[in-house]
């Protein structure tokens, strides 16, 4: 934060971003913005639109209004599979694994986009097949071992235990490369020690890519942890942005989530 | 990427081969009944279709009930492809390339029926290729093709309405389908297809195209926000299942005097059949859709001496495997003994 500068431009960039389900406006003039390596939270009690903007933000909805913007690229409207490739992953809130894929399988499947051969390569495994299949064996365990999950690589990914796999489902969206990284609700159906050990997870991470991340989450005591900055999410609109432990004092803030 | 112990599909390749040579030995000796030896090349091109078709079930995880149709196209390409070239080529060219061709043919309409099917999901899907399958094989059926000095000429009401020339030749008569094929296969080729298959099946699964195909199987949402590109990947796996089942249907034109479109050979009951295959072999599991076709093929046929009794005792056998397979007093059962083996022989199993 020290060389924040006026000139220096955000890496998310989200304007006005609307979306109507029927009648009711889920999310309504949502605005954000998130600089390079921030770890920003977005809470809010539950049915606030958190997740709608996570799906906004990664094709699944088209906005009806905004822009939003990734490194200066408008990457509104782009489809799921193309917004991972400009630079977004994520993970989903009931963790969603190959399941019957072993571990260091699931990984692979994120780094799919960095590692080619042809077709007739993989149906008849000539040619790079061996050598590139090599490095991705090489890539995923760097991965792995990151995560700590290595001693797991030939394991179902199903018959993970529920700290791992959430693990596993970060380690996989960060295979994919991309400049930013949505976590949502990662400390779901976490015990404390669990919770604790995700954070460490998240800092870490961090540390090793320079990640940016933007994490929906319940848990108060890893948001207000670990994220910088917050935005609270009420009915689809903007409560209170800014610094985390400023927010989270704010009187509006403590009604819209204890009540009055 | 495997270890230094033989791998699951190496194990497959020699199991298949070890077959051959038994069955190869036994019929130099003549211990061979002419029935027994008739049903060897349709108990393969079964796997064959087995394998195809576990690759859209148990890879690509979207049932479909349509594959009988893309033997037919695969059968019928072939065989016009054989009967035209049968005084210009030799049997060792000629043979390849009915192969090639039927399985071209049998891809093409794996990715035609593909463009809308694969919009679709479960029931829908195997509702769609039900039908796709019955349509290939009336269509096929209704069909009156000849060829003269003119041309080709089509037609879908009778042998008369093509107006052949004195000089044409009839090549799809309608129910009567096609005759005259010549008789390429024989069991040492198809056992050679089959293995091609399982290769090909095999190198599939454990490739990144293999891979990013069991992805949307397992989880699409997840699948397409790592970036795999749904479509194309549903696609490749369609058409390598199609494309499989046509080499099965080109053993089959090549087994059998007459090619006929009827539903004994190409209904929805042989792609019900082909499926019941896959389940029982375990979904997802290519080399027991192999054992399962191969033996839930021959089983009824060399049951024939107990006439009446035969499909009484299939049915048992049915239900025996699939409780084997799935139920889950029987899987702990496998687990455990598996687990035994390991210890046993020290050999480390994938579970």
């Amino acid at each position: 934060m020290s060389q924040e500068t006026t000139e220096k431009k955000p890496l998310l960039d989200v304007s006005n971003l609307s979306i109507t389900f029927g009648g009711l406006r889920a999310v309504d003039g949502f605005q954000l913005q998130i600089q390079k390596g921030e770890l920003y939270g977005l809470i809010g009690p539950n049915g606030a639109g958190k997740t709608t903007i996570f799906n906004m933000l990664t094709g699944v909805y088209k906005p009806n209004e905004g822009v939003i913007l990734l490194d200066g690229q408008d990457i509104t409207g782009h489809k799921t599979v193309e917004i991972n490739r400009d630079g977004i992953a994520r993970t989903f809130q009931n963790i969603r694994l190959f399941q019957d894929m072993p571990v260091i399988d699931n990984v692979k499947v994120g780094l799919q986009n960095q590692y080619h051969y042809s077709i007739a390569a993989s149906i008849f495994h000539l040619g790079s097949y061996r050598k590139v299949e090599k490095e991705m064996d090489d890539a995923a365990m760097e991965f792995l071992k990151i995560f700590d999950l290595e001693k797991f690589r030939d394991y179902k990914a199903a018959n993970l235990p529920y700290g791992q796999q959430r693990k596993l489902e970060i380690a996989r969206a960060m295979a994919t490369k991309p400049k930013l990284l949505l976590l949502d609700e990662p400390a779901a159906g976490m015990n404390p020690n669990e919770t604790k050990e995700l954070m460490d997870t998240i800092e870490l991470i961090r540390e090793k890519f320079g990640i940016t991340i933007l994490l929906i989450e319940h848990d108060m005591k890893l948001v207000s942890g670990i994220c910088e900055k917050v935005t609270v999410l009420n009915f689809g609109r903007i409560l209170r942005q800014g610094i985390t432990k400023e927010v989270l004092r704010d009187p509006e803030v403590v009604k819209a989530y204890i009540g009055e | 990427m495997k270890k230094k112990t033989l791998s699951k599909s190496t194990w497959t390749y020699i199991v298949v081969i070890l077959v051959w040579a038994v069955v190869m030995i036994l019929q130099q000796a003549g211990a061979l009944s002419s029935h027994l030896q008739g049903l060897l090349v349709p108990a393969t091109y079964y796997a064959i279709v087995a394998v195809g078709l576990n690759i859209c079930v148990g890879i690509l995880g979207e049932l479909s009930l349509g594959h009988a149709g893309f033997m037919c196209v695969g059968a019928f390409s072939s065989s016009l492809f054989s009967i035209a070239m049968q005084n210009t080529l030799p049997v060792g060219i000629r043979f390849p390339l009915a192969m090639l061709i039927g399985i071209a043919v049998a891809a093409l309409f794996g990715f035609l029926i593909g463009i809308p099917v694969l919009r679709l999901n479960g029931d829908y899907l195997a509702i769609v290729t039900l039908a796709f399958g019955e349509i290939i094989k009336n269509i096929l059926n209704a069909l009156y093709l000849g060829v003269d000095s003119k041309g080709l000429h089509a037609s879908f009401t009778s042998q008369m309405d093509l107006g052949l020339e004195a000089d044409g030749t009839m090549l799809i008569n309608g129910p009567m389908g096609i005759s005259g094929t010549p008789r390429d296969a024989n069991f040492t080729i198809a056992i050679v297809i089959l293995l091609i298959a399982l290769f090909v099946a095999q190198n599939l699964v454990n490739s990144r195209d293999g891979r990013a195909i069991m992805s949307i199987r397992d989880n699409r949402i997840a699948a397409e926000s790592v970036g795999i590109n749904i479509t194309h990947y549903k696609m490749l796996g369609f058409v390598v299942s199609a494309a499989i089942a046509g080499a099965a249907g080109v053993l089959f034109s090549h087994s059998i005097s007459t090619l006929q479109a009827g539903s004994q050979y190409f209904g929805y009951n042989v792609s019900i059949l082909i499926l019941v295959y896959v389940v029982l072999g375990g979904i997802g599991n290519i080399s027991g859709s192999v054992l399962a076709a191969a033996v839930l093929y021959l089983l009824p046929e060399l049951l024939r001496a107990l006439s009446s009794y035969r499909m009484l005792i299939y049915s048992i056998v049915l239900i025996a495997v699939m409780l084997f397979n799935w139920a889950p007093a029987a899987r702990n059962w496998r687990t455990k003994v598996a687990a035994r083996l390991t210890k046993t022989f020290g050999r480390k199993e994938r579970a």
